[in-house]
């Protein structure tokens, strides 16, 4: 286990990986990457039992996790590559040709650590609740952990995948959404409001938990709650409120770095606010 | 024109059906999905046989196909039925991202492909389904024609690893393969040598294309006829041999001439043996309601439709 001044190093160190990763490109999703850091952090480093840096796709006997919000792909990247699954240098690949870092997470190259493809939004649960059955019928006692953003909730797979996973007493998933309220057109409350999300899911018939996204050991006492509401004929979903860009001031908040790439003098301020704990690559 | 004999009137869906039963019999890794139609995709034998292996998703047809995604990656072999109209067109991009893109060995299995599904109409008349299935990188696309083929492909589809597209059919039609018959994925089946021209037929179109043969016969024309159930890989080799021999070819199918197996086949002969085609097919045009057998005649995809074509071609050829 990690403490949590390691957890904040490492995402640190993350963080700074997402920004020079986009910037080296001058293309990618930076917002929600950053936003999300401490969920990664706090997944791969303190929750999830995988055998990384060992991969393998059937992931039997291991936690698994599915990105449905494919295109915050740097931060599942950084995660991965200080994970182990495969070495650091290759973040600098990202999204160049013959790279196996797609801008959007792939199979197809066979990066360790990526079970499906995503980035069109709104299939990860329904991958998510195939890979819980099929560890149901395994004996295979491990979880299935998700993420998936707060506008994809737009999505109506998401919600025939909801009513499955309810009818169908999924109780091996965890799924997680990044509440950020924003999204490209602007904030979800203006583009499609989503109500209150915790009636929506419990409507649903799941177990609707709140969490704050950059507290590491709020992270951890959610996580160790959800997980022990497994196993009693319920799913569980995390409501995680995130700041959109956190960790650099000037991209905090706003939906105007979803998809942007920040210029060099922008890099130079991000870089300036995150300290290099563990060696850029 | 040999003759075949035909030893029952059935439905391939059926044949679909029975193949399930079987493969999961083989296979304990054989799990089946299904969207509110189980007794129209024939998949109640198999659901009574495992029921732990059954999951019925509700007619919600995306979230069926990214679950089938999800179970590959515990090692489990996904099956799904629904209509061919809601097993493609409604979940295009979830089977192009989750299962083409991602090769995950899901058999996307579809019945009531075609205009022969009859009086419901061009709501569930797809006649796109093998174009868009084809197009998509890495995906098998499987065109059976009578119950025994269908069975035996699926039986074949189990044991191969990779995305396939399984397309059948509703209405009853003549039984003629043989039984227990081994199905070789992207191997073309020659019915019948000849020599005036070849016919390349897929589905219920083989039947016609063999009903096609007989009157053409009696016309003087000797046929090779060619039975193509993958369209994709297409047997290539087996098409060029044969035009080679007869130089000129007929395609036939129950499908748009856009997107399906005659587009394929035009695709091989313009790069490597130019020769006189036509195509029989459904011409840009939805279906309507209506008997199988007035709805064939009225879209030009009967055995006439088979015989004029072959007229047509005959009258190209050098």
């Amino acid at each position: 286990m990690k403490t949590t001044s390691e957890l904040k190093e490492i995402a640190s160190q993350v963080r700074r990986d997402i920004v020079r990763m986009v910037h080296a490109v001058q293309s990618g999703h930076p917002g929600g990457s950053l936003g999300c850091t401490d969920f990664f952090v706090h997944l791969y480093f303190n929750e999830m039992t995988t055998k990384a840096p060992v991969f393998s796709m059937n992931g039997i006997g291991e936690d698994l996790f599915f990105l449905s919000n494919g295109h915050i792909s740097p931060v599942w990247y950084s995660v991965l590559a200080h994970s182990g699954y495969f070495p650091v240098s290759e973040l600098g690949t990202f999204r160049r040709l013959n790279t196996r870092l797609q801008g959007h997470p792939a199979t197809e190259e066979g990066l360790p650590g990526i079970r499906i493809a995503s980035g069109s939004l709104g299939q990860g649960l329904s991958v998510a609740i195939g890979a819980a059955e099929a560890k149901k019928l395994n004996n295979d006692g491990t979880t299935v952990f998700t993420l998936h953003g707060d506008g994809e909730l737009q999505e109506g797979q998401i919600w025939e995948a909801a009513m499955y996973a309810a009818h169908n007493k999924i109780d091996n998933l965890i799924a997680t959404v990044d509440c950020n309220g924003q999204q490209i057109d602007g904030s979800t409350e203006d583009v499609l409001s989503l109500g209150s999300l915790r009636a929506k899911w419990e409507a649903f018939g799941w177990v609707v938990m709140d969490m704050d996204g950059h507290d590491f050991e709020a992270i951890a006492s959610t996580m160790k709650s959800a997980r022990a509401a497994s196993g009693k004929g319920k799913p569980v979903i995390v409501l995680m409120k995130t700041s959109m860009g956190k960790g650099v001031d000037f991209m905090e908040g706003t939906h105007h770095w979803h998809g942007v790439a920040p210029n060099d003098q922008q890099l130079a301020d991000a870089l300036s606010q995150l300290p290099e704990t563990l060696g850029d690559y | 024109m040999r003759k075949f004999e035909i030893t029952g009137n059935k439905d391939t869906r059926s044949g679909f059906g029975a193949g399930l039963l079987e493969a999961g019999q083989k296979n304990p890794n054989v799990v089946a999905l299904c969207a509110d139609l189980t007794g129209s995709l024939k998949m109640d034998a198999f659901k009574d046989a495992f029921p732990e292996r059954f999951f019925q998703t509700g007619i919600a047809e995306a979230n069926m196909i990214g679950m089938a995604a999800g179970m590959t990656i515990g090692g489990k072999i996904p099956f799904t039925g629904t209509f061919a109209n809601f097993s493609t067109g409604r979940v295009y991009d979830q089977i192009r991202q989750s299962v083409a893109y991602s090769e995950k060995n899901v058999k996307i299995c579809a019945s009531h492909a075609g205009l022969t599904l009859g009086e419901d109409g061009a709501t569930h008349q797809i006649l796109e389904d093998v174009g868009m299935m084809k197009m998509l990188p890495h995906m098998v696309v499987i065109n059976p024609c009578d119950y025994n083929q269908t069975k035996a492909a699926t039986l074949a589809i189990a044991e191969y690893d990779g995305p396939v597209y399984l397309r059948f059919g509703r209405p009853k039609v003549p039984v003629f393969t043989p039984e227990n018959q081994k199905f070789e994925i992207g191997k073309a089946v020659m019915l019948n040598e000849g020599t005036d021209v070849t016919i390349v037929a897929t589905g219920h179109l083989v039947w016609k294309s063999i009903e096609a043969g007989h009157i053409l016969a009696e016309k003087g024309i000797s046929v090779e006829l060619i039975n193509i159930h993958t369209i994709k890989p297409l047997d290539e080799e087996a098409i060029l041999a044969s035009v080679r021999k007869t130089g000129a070819i007929v395609t036939a199918e129950e499908h748009q001439l856009a997107g399906g197996l005659g587009e394929s086949v035009a695709r091989c002969l313009v790069r490597n043996h130019p020769t006189p085609m036509e195509m029989v097919g459904v011409n840009d045009s939805f279906g309507e309601s209506g008997t199988p057998e007035e709805l064939m005649t009225k879209y030009g995809i009967d055995t006439n439709d088979v015989v004029n074509a072959v007229l047509q071609v005959m009258k190209r050829k050098g």
